[in-house]
């Protein structure tokens, strides 16, 4: 287990550099120069020079990746060249927004998506499987920002149930209060619905594959009670069904630029939305990579937790 | 800092006393966010109820909510980023300039009026030196004086990267206003004189541009204006209260305000980032906010529906087609340019936008001091249109192939992809052949003041970038320079032409206003007449407002005045 374990945490060390290139590259790549969007209409080239060299950017991109990855090495992600602050400033506090409305919607995804992919799958070609896989297909389906402006113009408009946008009057995430409850609920179940469907879908087909499995024809021999027999499938469903939640509960932690911008949800989707918008680099990779970084570490968790429901797994 | 004992709101006498108290306040760790959260459903269960909500303790206050297009709060130290945008929301809600914009009338275009300076001269013999006389008995928010030495501290912060106040944040904002200035120099307390390197008529509309922060109050943060960010101070008549970064910034009503007419009417100013049109309009109609900038056109008949007001009207706005005059451009024939303007369905733009835009005659509108006597009528004339194609050696069969660039959203450019492809039937059927080229608006932006005869834009007959007529600079003088003497970003497409050089000088020379106008109305004349641009249409600034707000007047201007806005109970 222990080589397994440092076998896999080594693998996340070029991955997390590859990860660093790669979100580098990409930003300068892009179309658009690094300091538009704090130029004067009328800048001569003399003051584009002067403004491009004051925050480093007349320098060989070699150089300014390394200049870059050393201080995220030290812990310090730039700054952000619109509005001049600090780059992890802006992020701890759009990741901790993030958190809250992806946490709700983990719960509802979760709960929603393993309930109805287990009734689907131990009750196929049933109405019950028929109805689930037509949600899954659905939810799939439908863009999540266009769901989330219907149940913005039914919850909010028609019905002046919920709000339409924002996360209250809290100013701050320790000012949470339950009262703010009701700002949540439409970015959470907007956000849920692909991850619920997504969750749904696998665990009836895992289900429904494993119980075609000789074991269950052998358990069901011996006398096992039906109760017993779903617990055994269920157990060894768990490792795929896992791997699927794991990855869809990273991607609701990684923000969803849509979701947020739609509800004004001052989460890490917003904020790389404002980052995309504004061309601020900065803040650009320094988010991505911070996301990447946050999407290998769940997969790394993930990879730690699947020995522990197969332990053939570690063996492989 | 000395706080503002007079301000209605004690809580930013406490606010400043701790400077980056509040910025600091949205940032956290997740322990104590979980504790909270706990402690709240746990007391929330236990006493059968939900905690109190702040919203209670403001219910007395009048509070103005807005929700606007941007993404983020623009900068608050003086010279805001976000375009016009955050200048109308935070230059002009907690600053002042010394040549103000009179916003009070909705009937005809705004017009220059003294600022924090009660009058202006400039020096006959040079036309080079302006004496501006200071308003007396101005203060900043922090209670400190507004006076000479404040605005020369203010302009070297701008320009003088030697300085120890210089932004270079700030300075990248006003790049724009203060390249003309020589110097700045306080004769007195109440007399400053500002040296220009060019003889400039215009100079007051680039002074009505630079915004005055407080330097009692940036040295009491220890010189940081980054702290000063967290906690401004002007002369506005809002006074700094809160700041969450992409969430809100509010302000207070500062009742010393030095103009007693323009006293908010209002206790409170909410700003809100709603970057999409869609979550506005339904914040609106759910009551979080009560105004909202740029309601899409599609969701007019909903707004108005639910009994909430639709303001419109006029501004200094274009969306046209800035065209190239480089030698491969067949728009360097002015037939050509003369067709394209015939060759448009206007009347089938305004009703695309559902009436939220009125058909162009020339790069203003023909109310605007500036139009003058063009006797090119711009109008729909598709048979006057092939009339010219077919003189320049155009028809069905023989297209005139042109290309513009166009941009899929944008500050100002308003449906860009449904406006483009109709106009794009419209150019078709009069005999060009159109291809149109969507890249994103910075990239767009890029190009622009890249200029026509960059490589980037080799073979691009024209782009679709919608202008401010704001400043007789921006909106006319710097589209005729050309060759050496162009304003970098400006005139594009290199349209040269020596007559119209000859009138863009006139305005410069001529420091009365009214006078100054007729000479800007010359040149706008010319430039319609030969068709320098293809014009489209000008954006009506539609905006909408609850139905429980009174005394919103919509200027003809790309800044508003908030003030005089009320709410009813």
């Amino acid at each position: 287990m222990l080589l397994y374990v440092l076998r896999r945490a080594l693998a996340v060390v070029p991955i997390l550099f590859g990860v660093s290139v790669i979100c580098f590259s990409l930003v300068h790549l892009g179309p658009g120069d690094a300091i538009n969007a704090i130029t004067p209409d009328n800048a001569t080239p003399e003051v584009i020079a002067a403004i491009r060299k004051a925050y480093g950017f007349d320098r060989p991109l070699p150089i300014q990746y390394f200049d870059w990855l050393g201080l995220v090495l030290s812990g310090n992600l730039g700054t952000s060249i619109l509005t001049g602050r600090s780059v992890a400033a802006e992020i701890v506090p759009a990741a901790l927004h993030t958190s809250v409305l992806a946490v709700c919607a983990i719960c509802v995804s979760l709960f929603a998506g393993l309930a109805m992919g287990m009734l689907a799958g131990f009750a196929r070609q049933r109405w019950a499987d028929r109805l689930v896989s037509s949600f899954a297909v659905l939810g799939v389906s439908v863009p999540h920002y266009w769901m989330g402006i219907v149940l913005v113009a039914v919850f909010s408009v028609k019905l002046g149930l919920l709000p339409a946008m924002g996360m209250g009057p809290a100013t701050a995430i320790s000012e949470f209060g339950l009262n703010d409850l009701k700002f949540i609920i439409l970015p959470a179940l907007t956000l849920s619905l692909i991850p619920t469907a997504i969750i749904a879908r696998t665990t009836r087909a895992t289900i429904a594959e494993t119980r075609k499995n000789d074991f269950v024809q052998t358990l069901r021999s011996v006398g096992l009670g039906r109760r017993r027999i779903i617990w055994h499938v269920t157990k060894n469903a768990a490792p795929a069904i896992l791997t699927v939640s794991g990855l869809q509960i990273a991607q609701l932690l990684g923000g969803s630029i849509l979701v947020e911008t739609v509800f004004a949800w001052p989460g890490t989707g917003y904020l790389l939305n404002t980052a995309i918008t504004t061309r601020d680099l900065p803040l650009l990779q320094g988010t991505i990579l911070v996301l990447a970084t946050f999407f290998v570490l769940m997969n790394f968790i993930v990879d730690m937790l699947q020995p522990l429901c197969d332990p053939r797994i570690v063996r492989q | 800092m000395a706080a503002d004992k007079s301000s209605p709101n004690s809580k930013h006498a406490v606010a400043n006393a701790d400077p980056g108290r509040k910025l600091e306040t949205t940032i956290s760790c997740p322990a104590i966010a979980r504790r909270s959260l706990l402690r709240s459903l746990l007391l929330g269960v236990a006493a059968g109820t939900v905690p109190w909500s702040r919203s209670h303790a403001q219910a007395r206050e009048k509070v103005l909510r807005v929700g606007m297009t941007l993404s983020d709060i623009p900068q608050t130290s003086g010279q805001a980023t976000g375009g016009a945008e955050g200048i109308r929301f935070v230059c002009d809600t907690m600053y002042d300039s010394l040549v103000a914009w009179d916003l009070s009338h909705a009937d005809r275009a705004s017009s220059l009026i003294p600022g924090l300076a009660s009058s202006w001269s400039v020096d006959p013999a040079t036309k080079k030196v302006w004496t501006f006389k200071l308003r007396p008995g101005v203060i900043f928010h922090d209670g400190s004086a507004f006076d000479a030495h404040a605005v020369v501290w203010n302009l070297e912060k701008l320009q003088n990267p030697a300085a120890p106040q210089y932004d270079k944040r700030q300075a990248a904002q006003a790049g724009n206003y203060v390249t003309n200035i020589v110097r700045a120099e306080a004769v007195d307390d109440l007399t400053v004189n500002i040296t220009t390197k060019n003889v400039d008529g215009t100079f007051v509309y680039a002074a009505s541009s630079i915004y005055y922060s407080s330097p009692k109050h940036w040295e009491s943060l220890g010189g940081d204006w980054s702290k000063f960010e967290k906690n401004p101070s002007g002369t506005g008549p809002w006074m700094f209260d809160k700041l969450v970064p992409r969430e809100r910034l509010e302000m207070v009503r500062f009742a010393k305000y030095w103009d007693k007419s323009r006293v908010p009417k209002c206790d409170r100013l909410v700003l809100r980032p709603v970057p999409d049109s869609t979550t506005r309009v339904a914040a609106l109609l759910s009551n979080q906010v009560d105004f909202i900038e740029a309601p899409p056109p599609d969701a007019v008949p909903q707004i108005r529906a639910a009994g909430m007001q639709l303001i419109t009207n006029v501004y200094p706005h274009i969306w046209p087609y800035m065209l190239s005059y480089q030698p491969d451009s067949p728009f360097r024939d002015i037939r050509l340019r003369k067709a394209a303007n015939l060759a448009i369905d206007r009347d089938a733009v305004v009703k695309l936008l559902r009436g939220l835009a009125r058909p162009a005659k020339g790069l203003v509108v023909p109310t605007h001091p500036w139009f003058g006597k063009p006797t090119f009528d711009i109008k729909y004339d598709p048979d006057a249109a092939r009339k010219l194609m077919a003189d320049a050696g155009f028809g069905p069969t023989n297209k005139a192939k042109i290309k513009f660039l166009i941009s899929s959203a944008g500050s100002g450019q308003m449906q860009p992809l449904p406006m483009n492809e109709l106009i794009q039937q419209n150019f078709q059927d009069v005999g060009f052949d159109v291809t149109l080229e969507t890249i994103d608006w910075e990239a767009l932006r890029q190009h622009r003041q890249a200029g026509s005869q960059s490589p980037e834009n080799r073979g691009v007959s024209g782009i679709n970038y919608s202008w401010t007529i704001q400043d007789p600079i921006f909106a006319l003088v710097g589209q005729t320079w050309h060759g050496a003497k162009r304003v970098a970003g400006y005139n594009w497409g290199g349209f040269a032409d020596a007559h119209a050089d000859e009138l863009a000088l006139r305005p410069l020379e001529e420091f009365d206003l009214n006078e100054q106008n007729k000479k800007l109305a010359e040149l706008h004349a010319y430039l319609v007449d030969q068709a320098m641009w293809i014009f489209v249409v000008h954006d009506l600034n539609p905006r909408a407002l609850s139905s429980k707000l009174t005394g919103f007047v919509e200027a003809q201007n790309w800044y508003q005045d908030l003030t005089p806005i009320d709410i009813k109970s």
